[in-house]
Order: C-alpha cells, then sequence, then structure tokens
C-alpha cells in the first residue's frame, strides 16, 4: 500500500519538480506509515534513477519503453494506473505541470480517485479525512480541500518542498504495461525542444521585464542579468502579446505561474493579473521608475529608478559573485 | 464539423478575492462575472474554424441560472446554440460527468475548453471529460488546426512543444496563443437573443473533493528599498540577507 510518485524525465535526468514530489510522497509515506515508490518512464537511466533514495524513495519501478522516451498521454496513463494497482497506491503524487494535468486528469477518472491539483503543503491526515492546501483564485487565495474517495492523487506545486538529501539508494525494478495501438493514437510526431536556456517553470530565479524596457533590443539588459544569476527570462503579457518575446515567456493569471526563490521585475506596473502568476515567490525584486507602481506593495526589496541606468549595475555586481 | 466548447463564469480579473466571514464561500458582492479568459480562446478558435470549415459551435455551461449573461456573449461572439446545466460547478468531477453525459448524446468531433478556469484553478476537466469518453485529450493546446477528419495540434510541455496529429473525436484545452479572442458586435448581440439556450437538469449530484475553508495569503510585512545609486548593494542583500543567490 505504498505512496506512489510519478517521476519525470528530461534529457537523461529526473526533473526537479519531480525530486520535490519524490520528496514530498516520501513526507506523505511517513505520515501514513508507509513506504514511497516511484515510477519513471522513458528517457533515464537506471542509475540515476537509484538517486532517488537520496530524496526517501525505496523503489523505483521503470518502464524503459523506447517507444515512450517522449510523452505519449494514454500510454503513460496505463503503465501508471498498473502501478497503481501493482503497488494497491491509495495515494499517487505528481508534479504540478503540463504532464502532471495531463497524467493526473484521466487518472482519476480511470482509478476513481479524488485529484487536487496545485497543492501548496503536505496534507492533513488525521482518522479518514485527507486534507490538502491548494492555490486558487490565480494565485490570490487558498482552499482547504478535503479529498473524499479512498484514493487521492495531489500534484505538487513547485517549491512546495526543499528537496531531501538522505543517505541510501532506491532499488529499480523493471516494470511494463501491455500497450496497444489505441495508446499511441495521440502520440506526437515531433517534439520541438527548447534548448540552452533554463526552463520558466523549473527555474529558482527568474528576471522578468516588462513594458518599462520599450523594446525588444533592450532584452539584453534581462537577458544578462539572468545569465548571471543562473535565472530564467520571463515578461509581462503585453510584452508577449506584441511579440516582444516568446509566448510561453509570459507569466500571470493567463500565462505561466511561476514560484520561485527569487522574482526580479524591472519595468513591470504589478497589474493584479501579472501579480497573480509570480506572488507565491518566496523572495520579490521590483525595479521601476515609478515609485507608486502597485508591484512595491507585493515585493520584499524595491529600488525606484530608470531600469537602463539600475540594471547594468547589478549585472556589474552579480558577475563580481562568481 | 460539430464542435463543443465549454465555458465557465469567473470573477473579472481585476476582482479582489475576499470570502464569507466563516471562510467558507467566496464574496461575490459587487464582483462582476465573465467568461473564462482561457475559453475565450476556445471559443474564438471554434467559431474560426466553423467559419472556414462549416459546421456548428454549441456552448455548454454548468451553472446556475446568474451565468446566462455571459452564455448570451457567447452567442453573440458568435456561437450557434446553446445548453446550461442547471446546477452549482461544485468540482471538476462533477462538472466534467456533466459535460460528458451531454456530449454522449451528440457526439461531437472536437470538444474544446480552456485549460482551466481561474477561480478554481483545477486544469482537470479537459482531461477527466476525454477519459470519460474514451477519446484523446491535449492538453494545453496553443494551436489547431483541423484537415477533414485529422485535428493537429501544438501542445506546450515543460521546455518545448509538441505536434500532435490525431484522428477526430478529442478534446483539447485552449491557450495563447491560439487565436485572439473575439469581443462581440452589435449585431452578434441582436441575434444572441434569439439563439437556442437549452437548460437541462444534471445527471447526479457525485463528486470527490469538498472545500473546507478558504483563505488569503499572507501580508507582505513591508519593502526594503535601496537607492538606485548604490543598485549593487541589492545584489549583497539578495545573497547575504535575503539568501536566495
Ligand atoms: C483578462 C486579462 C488577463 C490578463 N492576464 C495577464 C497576465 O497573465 N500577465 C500579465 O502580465 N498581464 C496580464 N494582463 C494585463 C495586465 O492588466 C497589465 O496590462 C500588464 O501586466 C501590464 O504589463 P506591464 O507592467 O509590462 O506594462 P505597463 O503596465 O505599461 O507598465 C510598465 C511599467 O514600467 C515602468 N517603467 C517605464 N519605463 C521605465 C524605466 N525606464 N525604468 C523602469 N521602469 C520603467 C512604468 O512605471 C510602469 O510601471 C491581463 C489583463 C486582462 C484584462
Amino acid at each position: 500500500m505504498s505512496v506512489l510518485v510519478v517521476i519525470e524525465c528530461a534529457n537523461g535526468e529526473v526533473k526537479k519538480s519531480s525530486l520535490e514530489a519524490a520528496t514530498y510522497g516520501s513526507k506523505v509515506a511517513q505520515q501514513m506509515g508507509t513506504t514511497a515508490t516511484a515510477i519513471a518512464i522513458g528517457d533515464i537511466s537506471e542509475e540515476n534513477l537509484k538517486h532517488l533514495g537520496a530524496q526517501g524513495i525505496k523503489k523505483v519501478l521503470f518502464d524503459n519503453d523506447a517507444r515512450l522516451k517522449n510523452f505519449v498521454n494514454l500510454a503513460y496513463v496505463k503503465v501508471i494506473a498498473a502501478a497503481a494497482q501493482k503497488e494497491d497506491s491509495k495515494v499517487i503524487i505528481l508534479s504540478n505541470t503540463n504532464i502532471g494535468a495531463a497524467i493526473g486528469s484521466r487518472l482519476a477518472v480511470r482509478l476513481e480517485a479524488s485529484l487536487a491539483t496545485n497543492v501548496v503543503a503536505l496534507p492533513e491526515i488525521s482518522g479518514s479525512t485527507f486534507k490538502v492546501k491548494r492555490g486558487v483564485y490565480s494565485g490570490k487565495a487558498f482552499a482547504e480541500v478535503n479529498l473524499t474517495s479512498d484514493r487521492k492523487i495531489i500534484a505538487v506545486k513547485k517549491n512546495t518542498i526543499e528537496v531531501g538529501h538522505e543517505a541510501g539508494e532506491a532499488s529499480v525494478e523493471n516494470f511494463s504495461a501491455s500497450l496497444t495501438d489505441a495508446d499511441f493514437a495521440a502520440a506526437p510526431k515531433e517534439v520541438i525542444q527548447q534548448t540552452g536556456d533554463i526552463l520558466l517553470p523549473e527555474a529558482d530565479i527568474v528576471v522578468s521585464g516588462g513594458r518599462g524596457l520599450k523594446g525588444p533590443e533592450n532584452w539584453h539588459l534581462v537577458e544578462d542579468l539572468a545569465k548571471a544569476l543562473g535565472a530564467a527570462t520571463a515578461c509581462s503579457k503585453p510584452v508577449a502579446d506584441v511579440d516582444w518575446r516568446p509566448h510561453h515567456e509570459h507569466v500571470g493569471q493567463t500565462g505561466i505561474t511561476v514560484s520561485p526563490n527569487l522574482y526580479i521585475a524591472i519595468g513591470i506596473s504589478g497589474a493584479i493579473q501579472h501579480l497573480a502568476g509570480v506572488n507565491s515567490s518566496k523572495v520579490i525584486v521590483v525595479i521601476n521608475k515609478d515609485p507608486e507602481a502597485p508591484f512595491f506593495k507585493a515585493a520584499d526589496y524595491g529600488i525606484v529608478g530608470d531600469a537602463f541606468e539600475v540594471v547594468p549595475k547589478l549585472i556589474e555586481a552579480a558577475k563580481q559573485l562568481h | 464539423m460539430k464542435i463543443l466548447v465549454c465555458i465557465s463564469n469567473v470573477p473579472d480579473t481585476t476582482t479582489k478575492i475576499t470570502f464569507t466571514p466563516d471562510n467558507k464561500q467566496f464574496n461575490t458582492a459587487g464582483v462582476q462575472f465573465v467568461i473564462n479568459p482561457y475559453d475565450e480562446y476556445a471559443l474564438t478558435r471554434a467559431i474560426e474554424l466553423k467559419e472556414a470549415q462549416g459546421g456548428t459551435v454549441t456552448v455548454l455551461n454548468v451553472g446556475e441560472a446568474d451565468t446566462e449573461a455571459n452564455i448570451r456573449k457567447a452567442l453573440a461572439i458568435g456561437a450557434d446554440d446553446a445548453i446550461r446545466v442547471n446546477a452549482k460547478p461544485t468540482d471538476a468531477f462533477f462538472v466534467a460527468t456533466q459535460i460528458a453525459n451531454i456530449a454522449k448524446q451528440e457526439n461531437y468531433d472536437l470538444i474544446l475548453m480552456g485549460k482551466e478556469s481561474v477561480d478554481y484553478n483545477g486544469f482537470q476537466v479537459h482531461g477527466m471529460v476525454a477519459e470519460m469518453l474514451g477519446i484523446p485529450s491535449i492538453t494545453p493546446g496553443v494551436k489547431l488546426d483541423v484537415n477533414g477528419n485529422t485535428a493537429t495540434v501544438q501542445r506546450e510541455i515543460e521546455g518545448g512543444h509538441e505536434i500532435i496529429d490525431a484522428q477526430l473525436p478529442i478534446v483539447v484545452s485552449a491557450q495563447q496563443p491560439m487565436c485572439e479572442p473575439r469581443i462581440p458586435n452589435m449585431r452578434g448581440i441582436m441575434t444572441a437573443r434569439t439563439k437556442p439556450l437549452k437548460v437541462v437538469e444534471p445527471t447526479g449530484s457525485a463528486t470527490k473533493t469538498e472545500i473546507d475553508a478558504f483563505s488569503l495569503p499572507p501580508q507582505k510585512t513591508g519593502v526594503k528599498m535601496i537607492s538606485p545609486e548604490n543598485a549593487g548593494e541589492l545584489i549583497t542583500l539578495l545573497r547575504n540577507e535575503a539568501k536566495v543567490i
């Protein structure tokens, strides 16, 4: 009756969001007096999976079917459902990612489970009640939700838990489910990898620019600061709408929600829809020439000044760190 | 092509969120409700596909009578007819069950909806409906084209995109930049009044989650200001005080 953690892999590594999910899963297992098992599919080595022991995982079920190297929604759901049945898992942990949502929503119906996405804390378990806290109203509020089915699926939001570093290795067991053509009905024919940059949803530090930067030709300020800090880059919605930056960088209520350790906003006013996507960041820095910009109310550190003068100084100082 | 677009009714994105004194319910006093922004992408793309290739667009909402203003708005934007399932949308499983029940009777080629609603932020209904119907779901889609019986969808994943060809019927959840959402024009508003809006009662009431209480995030304790002349000081503070770099 172990807790089952679904591991996402990319380029032969376990994603950081999955290391967090694994840590979360093993803490839940402790709460329930059981152990945590992981299910990993796709592009990863057995050796790397053993390291999940550091996050408290005891055993990893590994499906290395070459057809599943990229995400195939229906096939992945079938494999994970089979793993949950084998382990008789009452609790399944996912990352709160696009892949996690694609898996969790189908799995919940297939396994007749309660599903909570966007979960921001460990559950409260007492007797037969199992309660989780999740973000609602686009980051403007939280809801405590009772998961009333016998089986529960939880998608954990990034930065909910610090990645564990225990001693010990996980054992790895080969695992597969019998897949049919139907499970590949909507398999991707092509995958376009975004290369080079640090991925926004996974980043610990995000440097973000708004309309205050005047035009795409000035984005070297954002990029250079991001590079010096090892950060991902992001932008406000109007910046993506006029194609100064690609849409996958747009954060906010109608874009990506991020919750990094550090969010630096440059030339962004702090409209309520923008704040919704970033206000669960641990530390927020705002650089704006307008002292009345609403973003300062949501900030931990602020500089009132012209980005074109302030940011080069920050880049210099950040470079000195190394 | 027969398209179903599921829309939800959510607080305007500028709403300051508050709750009833017992923290059990969202405080709707003075709040304006709009069509969920992600659903507007689904709706507009459905209408574009219909205009290019023929067919019908039906909008579906699970909600009580007060959502009809936004259903009419969807008709004004260009949907042909509407269905309202007369029930409070208590949780994602309940809503998905209602949508799937209607879809089972109507055999839609394409079911579109926003990737999530900006109130509950579940990001669940698309996959639940698809699983209940036994068809693929592609989520979130940032581009959608249909050619004969094949849909081509560009799907956003963490760190890239997938291109997927899938045979209809399928479910696709929408996210920008799928299209430029339309707003109703005068002629649309006039014709929307007479377009059919059917009200049906829900099937069952089963849910799988229950909201116990709401809360608001803690207020920031105040911002520490650094003078622009000493901007470099910020980096020192982030390292030594906040310990985030
Ligand atoms: C339904 C809906 C959904 C939305 N969803 C989102 C969303 O998901 N994400 C999002 O970001 N927005 C969203 N918006 C838009 C949002 O309301 C704001 O319009 C937007 O966030 C503003 O972007 P901005 O701060 O870059 O630009 P502006 O509001 O124009 O602000 C620019 C800022 O830059 C400052 N500035 C100018 N020059 C300088 C300089 N030289 N140095 C320093 N500072 C300078 C100005 O003082 C100003 O504060 C949404 C709106 C609606 C209606």
